[in-house]
């Protein structure tokens, strides 16, 4: 995944609120993730952690505020970012390689069906291509889905929780992935409960609570301090 | 061009998730021939009341089976939340519009192709005479019921009460669509066949109408 040509772009969120009937999700939030950071947002359960990386996937509209890409052609236009729910968010029915490719073509990837290749050997699902994916376990799952957010070679990843249901050894493979995405000049989001292999590549730590920043670190001792008091 | 591509990519995901589980071709066939033959228990084949009622009968069959093809459109997209991957994938969101109705409609006509003998034999009509314009009613009319229900399947995915929600969005926009469907089907279907071309331009009219509704509005049924 170190062959990455990807363009540096950075996040900057200003004035956001997200607002369900009379339920602030967010609330003004504002903050800036400049190009190739790798920034974790922790936050107890309901803080608005899912909301924000939702927003910033262009998935749901901000009730207010602006969502921008600096360093994008046009910062106004969404940049397409990788993103990586609790869900797979593929089709259990189709195979490993009919996804991959079916979200290729459908991001204009030059000749998906050898990207899908490419793609299946970085996350070692090669042998299974012809499997459905129904037929994966959690762990082939979680890597069915980085494929899947890769595969048009993002500059900006979303990842809520990406640990969720993985062994240890897949919480390796998975820090590995996102190291090497990372110094590829990929911008890292993710949501993060606690301590892990995954929260040492972090060079950034944003809290939030109720829906509003508590706390932005670049230090090493307060990244885990965020991390240990908001991770719940 | 884009548009295209990301139509015909979708719609290739689509009929190759149905072909594969073949859920929604084999739960409306078997749905509509029992509907047909529940029906033909209360009119006497062959009789003229039959052949009035036997349109009506018809497009009846076809709404109460496309609607349980609506039901599940959108829902099995929630499932592992794709509805979402597909929106940050396509560049414009008619893609995944066009591409589902597209799949519902050929399905729809595939439903209709498997029914139309068993339609001929309980009711003891002769279709053959006629069967290009019926096949032109069909399809306008079966397109302008996959818009419809298209739509309204969007809709009612991310609401509570979906179940209750669909049938009850559906059944009024529907029903100017399926009057004039039995009443042009009615004609052909007469002792003296009579082609309603005013009918058959109402219902393209209905289709290019909400078709071009849906390229306005779609993207905002797809939002959470």
């Amino acid at each position: 995944m170190t062959s990455l040509p990807i363009p540096p772009t950075g996040l900057r969120f200003e004035d956001i609120d997200k607002r369900y009937g009379s339920l602030f999700a967010l609330r003004r939030v504002s903050f800036e993730i400049s190009p190739g950071e790798c920034v974790i947002l922790a936050g107890r359960n309901g803080s608005g952690k899912t909301t924000l990386l939702r927003i910033a996937a262009g998935i749901v509209s901000p009730t207010a505020g602006k969502l921008s890409f600096p360093g994008a052609r046009n910062d106004f236009v969404p940049a397409r970012p990788g993103y990586v729910a609790h869900t797979t968010m593929v089709y259990d029915e189709l195979t490993a390689e009919e996804n991959l490719i079916l979200f290729g073509k459908l991001q204009d990837v030059a000749d998906p069906e050898a990207r899908a290749e490419q793609m299946l050997r970085e996350v070692n699902l090669f042998e299974r291509r012809d499997s459905a994916v129904r037929t994966f376990s959690r762990g082939m799952r979680q890597r069915m889905a980085i494929a899947r957010a890769l595969i048009h070679r993002p500059s900006v990843l979303l990842f809520d929780e990406p640990a969720t249901g993985l062994d240890p050894l897949g919480i390796s493979w998975l820090a590995n992935t996102l190291r090497e995405v990372n110094r590829a000049g990929c911008t890292v989001v993710m949501s993060l409960h606690g301590e892990s292999e995954i929260s040492a590549l972090a060079t950034r730590a944003v809290q939030l609570d109720a829906g509003s920043v508590v706390a932005d670190t670049k230090t090493g001792a307060t990244i885990r301090s965020v991390l240990s008091f908001g991770g719940g | 061009m884009s548009l295209l591509s990301n139509t015909s990519a979708l719609l290739g995901k689509e009929l190759r998730t149905e072909f594969r589980s073949r859920e929604l071709l084999t739960t409306t066939s078997v749905f509509i021939l029992i509907v047909l033959v529940l029906f033909s228990f209360a009119t006497n084949p062959g009789t003229e009341e039959a052949r009035q009622f036997a349109p009506g009968l018809l497009w009846l069959a076809i709404l109460f089976a496309s609607s349980l093809m609506f039901q599940s459109c959108f829902l099995r997209e929630q499932v592992n939340d794709t509805l979402s991957s597909l929106r940050l994938a396509v560049s414009d969101p008619f893609a995944i519009f066009l591409a589902k109705l597209i799949a519902n409609t050929l399905f729809l006509l595939l439903t209709e192709a498997l029914m139309l003998p068993f339609f001929a034999i309980f009711y003891n009509i002769t279709l053959w005479s006629q069967l290009p314009i019926l096949w032109l009613v069909l399809l306008l009319g079966s397109a302008g019921i996959a818009v419809a229900g298209t739509a309204i399947s969007a809709i009612s995915a991310q609401a509570r009460m979906r179940e209750l929600l669909l049938p009850l969005l559906l059944l009024p926009l529907l029903t100017p669509i399926l009057v004039v469907s039995a009443t042009v089907t009615g004609g052909l279907l007469d002792r003296d066949p009579v082609v309603q071309w005013k009918g058959i331009a109402f219902l393209a009219v209905f289709d290019v109408v909400f078709l071009t509704a849906l390229w306005i509005f779609g993207q905002y049924f797809l939002e959470e």
